[in-house]
């Protein structure tokens, strides 16, 4: 028994046996949802209106 | 080494004399690699000592009766615990992990020695640079350092070194993985162990690009070289992306090591690898959101962000979770039922070897972990649940559950077989060993009711003195909230007394224990029970019956939606705030 | 097991108590994920972080209009200083102390904005237990409705210093 047949597989394992694809998503989901979206909240911050 | 399945070799990619087979497990045990575990496992152990003893002055200064630690050397000391332990101790042992599951368990060599070499010496340096700042008291500023607090220059710059190095490890990892399916070292896809280390290197990778970008003009502000600091509200986002990611790469080494330790304690298997891994993955793509519960009181974030992020994206990190929580135990009821304990609902639990620090330490971290850890800390990160939480003793109540009951705890249990099966040292007084693990256990949950049931009061973290002696206006708190002090005082003791007795064990197998290499290790179970310990069963398992683990998850459910809505309510009594 | 490479053909569903217990978890995780919006548009405490830019000589200066318009008494040397019914209130956080003392009727609603004028402070209104970062450069307005009366301490919980555990400011409300 080798390695399944590339076809074979679920699309699903193709992701979980791909610890390259997983690197990429593991980095860009949770700088994009928190950091960045984070850093721009802070950033649109209005200034107070002056007294 | 190839699928239990086949038991078939494959050859591996070791140089000749680079590689020996164990001879407990018959696994290939690469000597690069096991050269850098015991390095890193030894430096592990020696940061936790600091971090401990550090641990039992802080317990014995917020019990207020004894109020040990001038406010100087609290606010210092605690700087210095929480870097040791969070940090320290568990990024090292955490390296030590990835080279294990990295090469051992998929037969191949150690990507690159130098690269080792270099990781270990800048995460060593750094911290020793943090610690030598620290206990120089140049960095009075807790592990947070929130900006417009300064410390000076070295403390950020150990940070920096150590997350460089860090990340070097973990390239090294990634290399070695890279190597492996090169080599085809390995047939079919990577053991689930591997796979729980992969998400935990992969959350690595994260954290500390985030741990770059927030400490390096931090650094530059401190060193004089840029004038302003960062602003606080940035600073806050992006050092959470570090101090909390940190923590979710030690939920993904927690879980992997549950399951290892199953394997070597009782032979289980994991009922479907596609659940496992499928966790595995929701832990990869949206457990790092919930940094956002540091930030859920803020101003100028939005409640959108706010909610969206602690939810962990609809809470498919906290589903995740909830399944190891189940695999995890069913697989042990399956094995234990497989062997013939099977009276009842909890025949396979109470035959179980609990007399195996290995199977007690990773047992009691997982229920700790589930009950007291995992509840806690959903209601806990609730966005406006969080008001009535934020900055007390329920935080570092929470977190000593999950990181030191948790993490910590079954890191422990690990060591009972790192040091036979990597060291290839036996352990004296082993009665004192099997029962480390509960005295460990036992204290670091009753410190952590304590603290808890003191934050519930409105005690605050990191403060130094409840009854604000010297303080503008006179207040204190209800004489219940100091029995709770009380309570956290007894049981960071007792679980300080588990935390030196683990290093005292360790340290006298590890450098003076009876060499055992030739020799399988001494089975710490009486009659064999697992995998390790009565031979190899490789089937697979098609029996699902586990209704114990069902028992336990639904108990579990229960206390979870109890407490969940009791917060809720709670939360409904208190003014109203927009 | 866990250790060995997984047999060909391992992915596949769920089944039995394995499933059922997936299926329960995500229910629950939806419930909970319908909570916090729930409670953001119905229930009555939210942490929206409304939040203006601000220096910290301006807050100071609206500070101290603040004092000067509305003070109403004094408590141990400190100003108190009630804010008009639906109006703006002003805090200062500082090392070490929380600056005017607060007054307000139960029932009526005011903003209450809260800054730093050195390093992060922790507002957290006792026994209540209702807790909010303080940042400087930063005016954190918080709309919020005393719903019981008496005198309420504010203690400082977020570290600040070696006189953190000595801040302390007050809320009295009729």
């Amino acid at each position: 028994m080798g390695d399944q047949d590339p076809d074979d597989k679920h699309p699903i394992q193709k992701l979980m046996d791909n610890p390259w694809l997983l690197l990429v998503l593991g980095i860009l989901i949770p700088t994009l949802s928190y950091t960045v979206w984070g850093w721009i909240e802070v950033w649109m911050t209005p200034a107070a209106k002056l007294p | 080494m190839a699928s239990a399945v086949e038991g078939l070799p494959i050859s591996g990619n070791h140089a000749a004399n680079e590689v020996r087979s164990c001879d407990t497990t018959s696994l290939p045990v690469c000597l690069a690699a096991q050269q850098f575990i015991r390095m890193h496992a030894v430096v592990a152990v020696v940061f936790l000592l600091i971090g401990g003893i550090a641990a039992i002055l802080l317990a014995l200064t917020r019990w207020p009766a004894v109020h040990l630690l001038d406010a100087q050397w609290y606010y210092r000391l605690l700087t210095l615990h929480g870097l040791n332990m969070l940090i320290f101790w568990i990024l090292n042992f955490e390296i030590a992990v990835l080279y294990f599951a990295g090469t051992v368990l998929l037969n191949t060599r150690l990507a690159s020695k130098k690269t080792a070499w270099a990781a270990f010496l800048l995460m060593v340096i750094g911290a020793i640079m943090v610690d030598v700042t620290i206990f120089r008291g140049k960095s009075d500023v807790l592990m947070t350092s929130y900006v417009p607090l300064q410390a000076a220059p070295p403390f950020y710059l150990g940070i920096i070194l150590l997350a460089v190095g860090t990340l070097i490890g973990v390239i090294n990892f990634f290399a070695t993985v890279y190597i492996a399916k090169r080599d085809r070292t390995y047939e079919g896809s990577v053991p689930l162990v591997v796979f729980g280390a992969i998400a935990a290197a992969i959350i690595a990778v994260v954290t500390l690009l985030h741990g770059a970008v927030v400490m390096i003009p931090t650094f530059l502000w401190s060193a004089g070289i840029l004038s302003t600091a960062p602003d606080p509200a940035w600073y806050r986002i992006t050092w959470w992306g570090l101090g909390h990611m940190s923590q979710q790469v030690n939920v993904c080494a927690m879980v992997s090591v549950w399951y290892l330790l199953g394997t070597l304690t009782v032979g289980s298997k994991p009922l479907n690898q596609a659940v496992c891994r499928g966790a595995f993955v929701l832990y990869i793509l949206f457990i790092n959101l919930a940094s956002a519960h540091h930030i859920l009181v803020d101003p100028a974030v939005g409640p959108a962000w706010k909610i969206w992020n602690t939810s962990y994206a609809m809470y498919l990190a906290v589903l995740a979770s909830m399944i190891h929580g189940f695999t995890v135990p069913a697989s042990i009821e399956v094995a234990m039922r497989k062997k013939g304990f099977n009276r009842g609902l909890f025949g396979w639990l109470a035959g179980a070897p609990w007399s195996n620090p290995g199977f007690s330490g990773f047992f009691l971290s997982l229920v700790i972990f589930g009950f007291g850890g995992g509840i806690t800390g959903v209601v806990l990160g609730t966005q406006q649940i969080n008001i009535m939480a934020h900055n007390t003793l329920r935080i570092p109540g929470h977190f000593h559950v999950t990181v030191v009951g948790g993490t910590t705890l079954a890191f422990m249990a690990l060591t009972y077989y790192v040091v036979p099966l990597i060291f290839q040292r036996d352990f004296y007084a082993k009665t004192l060993c099997r029962i480390q693990p509960f005295i460990f256990g036992g204290g670091i949950t009753l410190f952590a009711l304590g603290m808890s049931f003191a934050g519930s009061y409105g005690v605050p973290r990191r403060h130094w003195d409840v009854e604000f002696t010297g303080g503008q206006f006179a207040t204190g708190f209800d004489p219940g909230a100091h029995v709770m002090l009380g309570v956290m005082g007894i049981g960071g003791t007792i679980a300080f007394v588990g935390l030196l007795l683990y290093c005292l064990l360790v340290v006298a197998a590890v450098f003076f224990g009876r060499k055992i290499a030739g020799e399988p290790m001494e089975a710490w179970n009486e009659e064999p029970r697992s995998a390790i310990e009565g031979g190899v069963s490789g089937e697979e398992v098609d029996d699902h019956r586990t209704p114990g683990t069902l028992v336990l998850v639904t108990v579990f459910l229960s206390a979870f939606a109890v407490y969940y809505f009791a917060n809720w309510m709670w939360l409904a009594d208190v003014w109203e705030v927009r | 097991m866990s250790i060995y490479n997984p047999p060909a053909g391992w992915f596949k569903a769920p089944a039995g108590a394995e499933r059922l217990w997936v299926g329960l978890a995500l229910g629950w995780c939806i419930i909970m994920s319908l909570a916090m919006p729930y409670w953001h548009f119905y229930g009555k405490q939210n942490p929206t972080g409304e939040a203006y830019r601000v220096s910290v000589a301006d807050f100071g200066t609206r500070v101290r209009e603040f004092v000067d318009a509305s003070t109403v008494g004094e408590d141990s040397g400190v100003p108190v200083v009630e804010i008009p019914p639906g109006g703006d209130g002003y805090l200062m956080a500082r090392m070490w102390a929380f600056y005017p003392v607060i007054k307000m009727k139960k029932g009526q609603t005011y903003r209450l904005h809260i800054s730093s004028a050195d390093l992060q402070h922790g507002f957290s209104l006792q026994p209540l237990n209702m807790n909010f970062q303080v940042l400087p450069g930063y005016d954190h307005v918080l709309t919020i409705t005393p719903t019981s009366t008496g005198i309420f301490p504010i203690i400082c919980n977020e570290f600040c210093g070696i006189g953190h555990h000595t801040m302390t400011g007050r809320i009295i409300v009729e």
